[in-house]
């Protein structure tokens, strides 16, 4: 145990973990919402992070941004990139949906089925990106880790002064994109009329239709909604990391599935609480232990927390997700 | 003929709610249906407003075929139920709640309208704006579901025992209040556990038995027929 290490390395341990959890929490709104309205874990949500982190790859490479391309290139190449990864993972989650929960719902299966067709989806992804991609086009696709054109440099903007804590340019945009994300979809599902027939259909799926709710429309925009946060963490993550893999989506899924439960499943605002959460205790326990166990900790963390409250800290529901 | 169900059988699984059963509701009428706990009351007005789909037999509004239709189709349509046990979003507030029942609609005048329509006919509600519906006492959840029900504006209200768990005073305002949208011109199919307050107040009725109409006929007719009075209004 070296708690000295995480006390004279506090400040930085802080910002690393706030970046780690703001990207948890972005992947988690996706399984919070969808938890929210379907009371369903898509399990596939994984993979739609990892299409997110491909196609970020995928526009780089075909506009042939690099680490030296131009302050233009730069920030053409990372909005085309954002633009395209929300585009995919929405897309892709959209796919899933249609392909491996829709028949199901229209037959009335079981909850329990919903939960194998989506582990299928998920391995099914991940085989795409492992195998089959490789099969027709060869590498960068297959099993091994591939690297992401650092096309944002990364900068020292400014440094906090006392604790002399240098804060890069990637730091901000991945905090600062991870947060107004989440407070603009926040306000549509608080604010805005199809929002507020997501709430109607979380708190009660059949008065809302009896409202004229049309719940077929409401579950395919939480998929789009959660795709798009996940192409959004896609991009940010790349940014921070500058790799991907075929089975990228595996932990992270995992870590933002855990970030959902502990802020509160089906709340919004508990996915942006858990993420934080989750991502500054593993930094914090990496800096006091070590930091191969990493994963360790965040699962002792969730175990510690549901002991004390099973429904998460925040502990609400989409439909009730009100301050 | 506003709304005509026929032959309508409706089935939970294997168990069989509803054995062929036939309704029709003409325009400006208050029409009740009657009848005991589990007489499959609750299951016509699903069946009626689409929750459920039936397994066999048809229903038609307003001249068109809607047995295929879900619930927030028949919505736009004008036929609009208002749930058993009030089915208001608790975490919502009172606004939001009316907002909702107008969910469908892009009219933002007569929606106003409807708005001052509902405070008019309960003030109450007006009081208690921003209250998260939840946390109201039963008979203002009530006032709360029928009056969303309205902001759908509907040809055909249907209330699924607006009655229930209620005092004697307030079923009896909710009554006075429904009898006072039927004279605003909505044409009323109500469900009833209260016989006696349903019937006086209904043009005609149908008598409910586990899961078929026993007798039909008008308000007055059935509160005067002997085995009405002493299975629904207790008196021999």
């Amino acid at each position: 145990m070296d708690f000295d290490n995480l006390i004279n390395g506090l400040d930085r341990a802080t910002l690393d973990g706030i970046t780690r959890g703001s990207i948890y929490a972005l992947v988690a709104l996706g399984y919070t919402m969808v938890y929210g309205v379907m009371k369903l874990i898509n399990f596939a949500h994984s993979e739609v992070f990892m299409v997110g982190t491909w196609t970020v790859l995928g526009v780089y490479t075909v506009i042939g941004a690099t680490s030296s391309s131009g302050l233009g290139m730069v920030i053409g190449a990372t909005l085309l990139a954002l633009l395209a990864a929300m585009l995919a993972s929405a897309g892709t989650a959209l796919a899933v949906e249609r392909i491996a929960y829709r028949p199901l719902r229209k037959k009335g299966a079981p909850a329990l089925i919903f939960l194998i067709t989506g582990i299928g989806c998920s391995m099914v992804l991940v085989e795409v990106f492992g195998q089959v991609l490789r099969f027709f086009f060869g590498p960068p696709f297959g099993r091994v880790t591939v690297n992401i054109p650092a096309v944002l440099e990364t900068k020292t903007v400014f440094t906090i002064p006392g604790v002399d804590l240098a804060v890069s340019n990637t730091r901000i945009l991945i905090i600062v994109g991870a947060i107004v994300m989440m407070l603009a979809l926040d306000a549509f599902v608080n604010k805005s009329r199809l929002g507020r027939g997501v709430r109607a259909v979380a708190q009660d799926p059949d008065t809302a239709s009896l409202m004229g709710v049309n719940q077929e429309r409401v579950i395919m925009l939480v998929f789009v909604l959660g795709g798009a946060m996940a192409g959004v963490a896609a991009l940010l993550y790349t940014v921070q990391y500058d790799i991907t893999k075929f089975d990228i989506g595996f932990i992270i899924g995992l870590k933002a599935f855990t970030a959902a439960v502990l802020g509160g499943i089906g709340n919004l605002r508990g996915a942006l609480v858990g993420g934080l959460f989750l991502g500054i205790v593993e930094v914090y326990a990496s800096a006091i232990w070590d930091s191969s166990w990493t994963n360790v900790y965040a699962f002792v963390v969730l175990v510690v927390v549901l002991m004390f409250r099973p429904t998460g800290i925040l502990g609400e529901s989409l439909g009730k997700a009100r301050a | 003929m506003l709304l005509e169900m026929k032959d309508a059988v409706l089935s939970y699984g294997k168990i069989e709610a509803l054995h062929g059963i036939s309704v029709e509701v003409n325009e400006g009428e208050v029409v009740s249906l009657i009848g005991a706990n589990g007489a499959g009351k609750t299951s016509t007005m699903r069946a009626l407003s689409g929750v459920r789909g039936l397994s066999a037999g048809s229903v038609v509004f307003n001249g068109e075929d809607v047995t295929k239709l879900r619930a927030d189709q028949r919505l736009r349509k004008g036929l609009v139920l208002c749930p058993e046990g009030r089915g208001i979003f608790p975490g919502m507030t009172v606004t939001e709640n009316l907002n909702m029942g107008a969910y469908t609609r892009k009219d933002k005048a007569a929606i106003d309208e409807d708005y001052d329509r509902v405070f008019g006919l309960f003030p109450r509600l007006l009081e208690r704006k921003r209250q998260v519906a939840g946390t109201m006492s039963g008979g203002e959840q009530q006032m709360l579901a029928i009056g969303r029900a309205l902001m759908s504006r509907p040809k055909l209200l249907m209330l699924d025992e607006p009655s229930m768990g209620l005092a004697p005073m307030l079923i009896q305002q909710i009554f006075d209040i429904i009898t006072e949208i039927s004279q605003q011109g909505t044409t009323i199919l109500v469900v009833e556990q209260n016989a006696k307050q349903a019937l006086s107040r209904s043009d005609r009725a149908y008598v409910l038995e586990t899961g078929s109409i026993v007798k039909t006929g008008t308000g007055a007719q059935l509160l005067d027929d002997p085995s009405v009075r002493e299975a629904y209004l207790g008196v021999a």
